[in-house]
């Protein structure tokens, strides 16, 4: 060991990592978890029979328990374990209240057990992405206040002057999060298990839409945005391509976003110039998201052939294209004439599953791997090969998924608007949903295979653990012009 | 629509204050040499001191 790092080790301390281990392990095991549940109803929606009439395992149930699993135990671990190693190593310095972050890792991990009980038990506020009754939601602000104050006490104890661009993501997510969460969990209780939400029809969907798309915008974008930033340079070892650049697609994604929502509303009671003006938006993001997205990807600029090479460059640049689909393909099905053909099909899933799968997942599991590693004094997960397996059977899986839901979102758009020349319509729903099966036994086939490559990580992180042992390392110190 | 008498104020309201946060971030030269900090962080990697966490 240099002289140099002793020395940082003796005046300086170590990093709070101890944290970021337990949620990047968490993340794992919950990534496993939540695809399976993902593959069940993928199973259930093709075989109606496998719901087996069984109340806690039926469709309806367990589509919330897919859906939390992989935004908020998979995703959320994530989130929590990238941004305290993003926020320590950028600001050079450890976590701010290290036991506070303990309690977020303990407080999450219940929100998520809590989650895993009450939904297949049928204890819902029927709000989608925010199904869980009023107690959760209480435990969730707290855990959520606790992180708010980790991650910026640790910005502000920073040893580096500049704030990275990655923790300004981090930081827009964390408290667009908290907001959207206390506004639209906002509901009067009946008793432990039940309650109303505080608002009614319409006003309902409006306030539950603009949480749920800001919850897109910030939760699965933004957050994301801040591994991308911070991930892709160390891996490539290059900076940004514009680190100029990144500024600029961090602010105006951030003074676009809040107002995308009501294109979920499209042709319902919801006011029309409402409608329009979430079109607008939505359309507007298209500008920032694709700054974001080349910005990323031309960090390989002039060192394409590490991707060649590089299991996990692939992982992250690939995410980024999928990234650069999936905010095409949503502002376009925004516009109200493409909405009218596109709401309610498969489509619709066919497109939250590209970003979802593609984008959010394979970001994921490329900073993982470059993370989990690097915590269990290790310099590469025990695999290299393993990590090429996974990132080609995870491709092959999205690609089927979502070309499957897209033939099945248009013909079932098609069908639904086919009238006679004496104005009936020509099929009824459910000659659609015959016509649809082939395509759910694909989707299923590409779910089976996502989930696969998640299986073969889950080894792959076992090995790599087995044969590290959790790493100190040291925070280094500061050259006075930076301090 | 009585929820946008919630929902656009509270935008008018967040679009200031990112307005003041982006107004401190210039003011206080967060933005001032840019280049600089897009390679900061390829270099602030020391290695690990031993494998031994409490």
């Amino acid at each position: 060991m240099s002289n140099s790092a002793l020395k940082a080790a003796s005046t300086q301390g170590v990093y709070s990592d101890s944290v970021v281990r337990l949620f990047a392990l968490a993340a794992v095991l919950w990534g496993v978890v939540g695809m399976l549940v993902g593959v069940i109803i993928a199973a259930q929606l093709t075989w109606p029979e496998l719901n087996f009439g069984i109340s806690f395992l039926s469709y309806g149930r367990l589509r919330p328990l897919h859906t939390n699993a992989v935004i908020f135990a998979f995703g959320g671990c994530t989130l929590f374990a990238t941004s305290y190693h993003v926020v320590q190593r950028t600001c050079q310095t450890r976590l701010f209240a290290p036991k506070l972050a303990m309690f977020t890792f303990v407080g999450w991990q219940l929100v998520i057990l809590a989650a895993a009980i009450t939904l297949p038990l049928g204890m819902t506020q029927g709000k989608e992405y925010a199904e869980l009754e009023w107690p959760i939601d209480l435990l969730i602000a707290v855990v959520w206040v606790s992180y708010a104050i980790v991650f910026f006490g640790t910005i502000g104890m920073r040893k580096v002057r500049h704030i990275y661009v990655a923790n300004w993501f981090f930081g827009a997510f964390i408290i667009a999060v908290a907001l959207l969460h206390i506004v639209n969990s906002a509901a009067i209780p009946v008793s432990l298990t039940k309650s109303y939400s505080a608002y009614a029809g319409v006003q309902d969907a409006m306030i539950q839409w603009w949480y749920g798309h800001n919850a897109v915008g910030f939760f699965l974008t933004a957050g994301f945005l801040g591994m991308m930033y911070y991930y892709i340079p160390k891996q490539a070892e290059r900076p940004v391509y514009s680190y100029r650049l990144s500024i600029v697609h961090f602010w105006a994604l951030i003074f676009t976003y809040m107002w995308a929502g009501p294109h979920h509303l499209h042709y319902t009671a919801l006011p029309d110039w409402a409608q329009s003006i979430g079109m607008i938006f939505s359309l507007v993001l298209l500008a920032p998201s694709w700054g974001g997205m080349i910005n990323g990807i031309m960090t390989l600029s002039g060192a394409w052939h590490k991707l060649r090479d590089d299991p996990i460059l692939k992982f992250l640049i690939v995410s980024l294209s999928f990234y650069g689909m999936s905010t095409f393909e949503g502002p376009m099905m925004s516009i109200k004439t493409v909405n009218a053909l596109s709401h309610y099909t498969d489509w619709t899933v066919g497109h939250v599953h590209s970003g979802a799968l593609g984008w959010v997942g394979l970001i994921s599991m490329g900073s993982l791997y470059y993370l989990i590693p690097r915590m269990f004094g290790r310099t590469t997960m025990y695999s290299v090969r393993a990590i090429e397996t996974h990132f080609w059977v995870a491709t092959i899986g999205i690609v089927l998924y979502i070309a499957a839901m897209w033939i099945a979102g248009v013909m079932q758009g098609l069908m639904w608007r086919a009238v006679n020349p004496d104005g009936t319509l020509v099929y009824t729903f459910v000659e659609s949903v015959k016509a649809t099966f082939p395509y759910y036994v694909v989707r299923l086939l590409g779910g089976v295979l996502y989930l696969s490559g998640m299986l073969i990580m889950a080894w792959n992180v076992v090995m790599t653990v087995r044969s590290g042992k959790p790493a100190r390392a040291p925070i280094p110190l500061v050259a006075p012009a930076h301090a | 629509m009585e929820s946008l008498w919630v929902l656009i104020p509270l935008s008018v309201g967040l679009i200031l204050v990112i307005l003041a946060v982006f107004g401190w971030a210039v003011h206080r030269g967060q933005f001032d040499d840019l280049d600089a900090e897009g390679e900061r962080i390829l270099t602030d990697d020391p290695p690990a001191v031993d494998a031994d966490q409490p």
